[in-house]
């Protein structure tokens, strides 16, 4: 499997780690309910297709979110997460 | 039809005219007091339980492939109860008593092989460790001796114990583990269920969970709709689309495990060996191939199929470990889809909707909790309280932060485990 780094094109899998679910970007308010906490911290969709999710490029420090299919590990595109459609 | 000696001596004199199919292929009827969702070894332990300790026969197990084609079909077949958190203790000794007596009960080889495990250590933090989880297990009334290292070589004699950079200091061996035959559970447990009267019908995908009022009435299936007083998930690692059938998000991802299987070879791998410095584990099958696997790919993943870093790592600590298994060819690989919660253990329990049951998140270990699981759950099912072995496998523990079982102390979140 070979992922795209936003900076340095696609790169073997072995450069990058995996962050989970970019789901992590959508943090709740600090006040928000605990149903909230529970739904972000633990619950997922878990979709067998697209996913959309976070990889750390080790080499080059970036944090991407890179939309895969899990059923077939294609990747279809990767932004930089910061400037990640939230 | 019971299975002994005698029958298999009388079937081989007459040509093997005299056997019959294990189980029947049922048409679904329109209506069950209880559906299993799930053929796989947990769904079938699950039925057979619910028929033999409460009497329940009314029930359907849906398969959407063929029964036992899942992950009971395709594991590294470990065996073992040397779990260290409470919860986890009780349940796994039960499943392994379970274990112990399966065969019988099932009329049924399922080639149950208590050949040992043994669980390496290579530096002094991890040999306290292993010394805590074996008195956990001593404590639990299981089996658990601390070897050190020349009580290693006395078993294991083919291990690297030259290695510098990954001394062995000894092993926690814990006899009463073992391996079985994968496959045979499932079949073993669908027979025992079809025999007590429960309908195992395969090729019938659930595509939808009927809820009226917050009570469950029951399913729609690719062979039609099936009516249904009680409804119970057991999918494993397509927990989170059954779930999302009644509208639920699980606190599950499915992730993918590779193992992998060599030649077959002479008998040479008396135990189950477990490195300490690595994700590794190793053990022969009654074939003659050797059988081993390690860590998760760590992605989320459908494919069932992994990636070569995963593969190398593997064969990197196999070859660190026991340099002889450099010398066989490695036959296949294959890789399982794993239902990860966010700490690693599993969950059996009710939901939110009336007669909705769920059991799933065995990460990377459900094989030697068939039994226990399927007690447990066919429990929870027949007197909607859970069982004692499995009380503490709740789902609302996540949210709560109640009663999580960390085996590996990484943290509750996904993605550590």
């Amino acid at each position: 499997m070979r992922l795209d780094c936003p900076h340095c094109g696609k790169r073997d899998r072995r450069e990058f780690t995996y962050r989970g679910d970019a789901l992590a970007l959508l943090r709740p308010d600090p006040g928000a309910e605990a149903a909230a906490w529970d739904d972000y911290l633990h619950n997922r969709d878990n979709p067998a297709g697209l996913t959309r999710e976070l990889w750390y490029h080790d080499p080059c420090g970036t944090w991407a979110v890179v939309e895969r299919d899990t059923l077939t590990h294609h990747v279809a595109g990767s932004q930089a997460a910061a400037e990640a459609d939230r | 039809m019971r299975y002994s000696g005698l029958r298999v001596l009388a079937e081989g004199l007459r040509g093997n005219k005299g056997w019959g199919p294990a189980w029947r292929d049922p048409e679904p009827k329109a209506s069950y007091d209880i559906v299993i969702i799930g053929g796989g070894g947990h769904g079938l332990s699950t039925a057979y339980y619910l028929a033999k300790q409460h009497g329940l026969t009314n029930i359907a197990v849906l398969e959407k492939g063929y029964l036992g084609g899942g992950n009971v079909g395709r594991n590294t077949t470990i065996v073992r109860a040397n779990y260290g958190l409470p919860g986890n203790s009780e349940f796994y000794s039960h499943s392994l008593k379970l274990w112990e007596g399966l065969e019988q009960d099932l009329n049924y080889n399922v080639m149950h092989s208590q050949r040992g495990i043994i669980n390496l250590f290579h530096s002094d933090g991890a040999r306290d460790a292993a010394a805590r989880r074996g008195n956990a297990m001593i404590n639990q009334g299981d089996d658990a001796i601390l070897l050190d290292r020349n009580g290693v070589r006395d078993l294991l004699p083919y291990l690297d114990f030259d290695n510098i950079r990954f001394p062995i200091y000894g092993g926690l061996y814990h006899p009463r583990g073992g391996t079985a035959r994968h496959d045979a559970v499932a079949w073993g447990y669908a027979r025992g269920a079809d025999s007590r009267g429960v309908d195992l019908i395969q090729n019938c995908e659930v595509t939808g969970i009927d809820i009226e009022n917050g009570q469950v009435t029951g399913v729609q299936t690719s062979r039609g709709p099936i009516r249904a007083k009680k409804v119970a998930m057991v999918v494993a690692g397509r927990s989170g689309q059954v779930a999302a059938l009644a509208g639920m998000r699980l606190p599950i991802e499915s992730h993918v495990l590779q193992a992998f299987v060599t030649e077959g070879l002479k008998p040479v791998l008396d135990n189950v060996i477990t490195f300490g410095a690595g994700h590794f584990y190793i053990s022969q099958s009654d074939k003659g191939g050797l059988v081993f696997g390690g860590d998760l790919d760590l992605y989320a993943s459908y494919a069932a199929r992994g990636n070569l870093p995963t593969a190398e790592h593997v064969v990197e600590a196999a070859i660190t470990l026991m340099p002889m298994v450099g010398k066989a060819r490695m036959l296949r690989s294959w890789g399982g889809i794993m239902d990860m919660s966010p700490d690693g253990s599993p969950i059996i329990d009710k939901t939110h909707i009336d007669g909705l049951y769920l059991n799933c998140g065995w990460c990377y270990g459900g094989f030697k909790a068939v039994p226990g699981s399927g007690f447990a759950y066919a429990h929870l099912i027949a007197q909607d309280r859970p069982h004692e072995s499995a009380a503490r496998y709740r789902l609302d523990r996540f949210r709560t932060g109640a009663g999580l079982m960390d085996e590996e102390a990484t943290g509750s979140q996904h993605n550590l485990h």
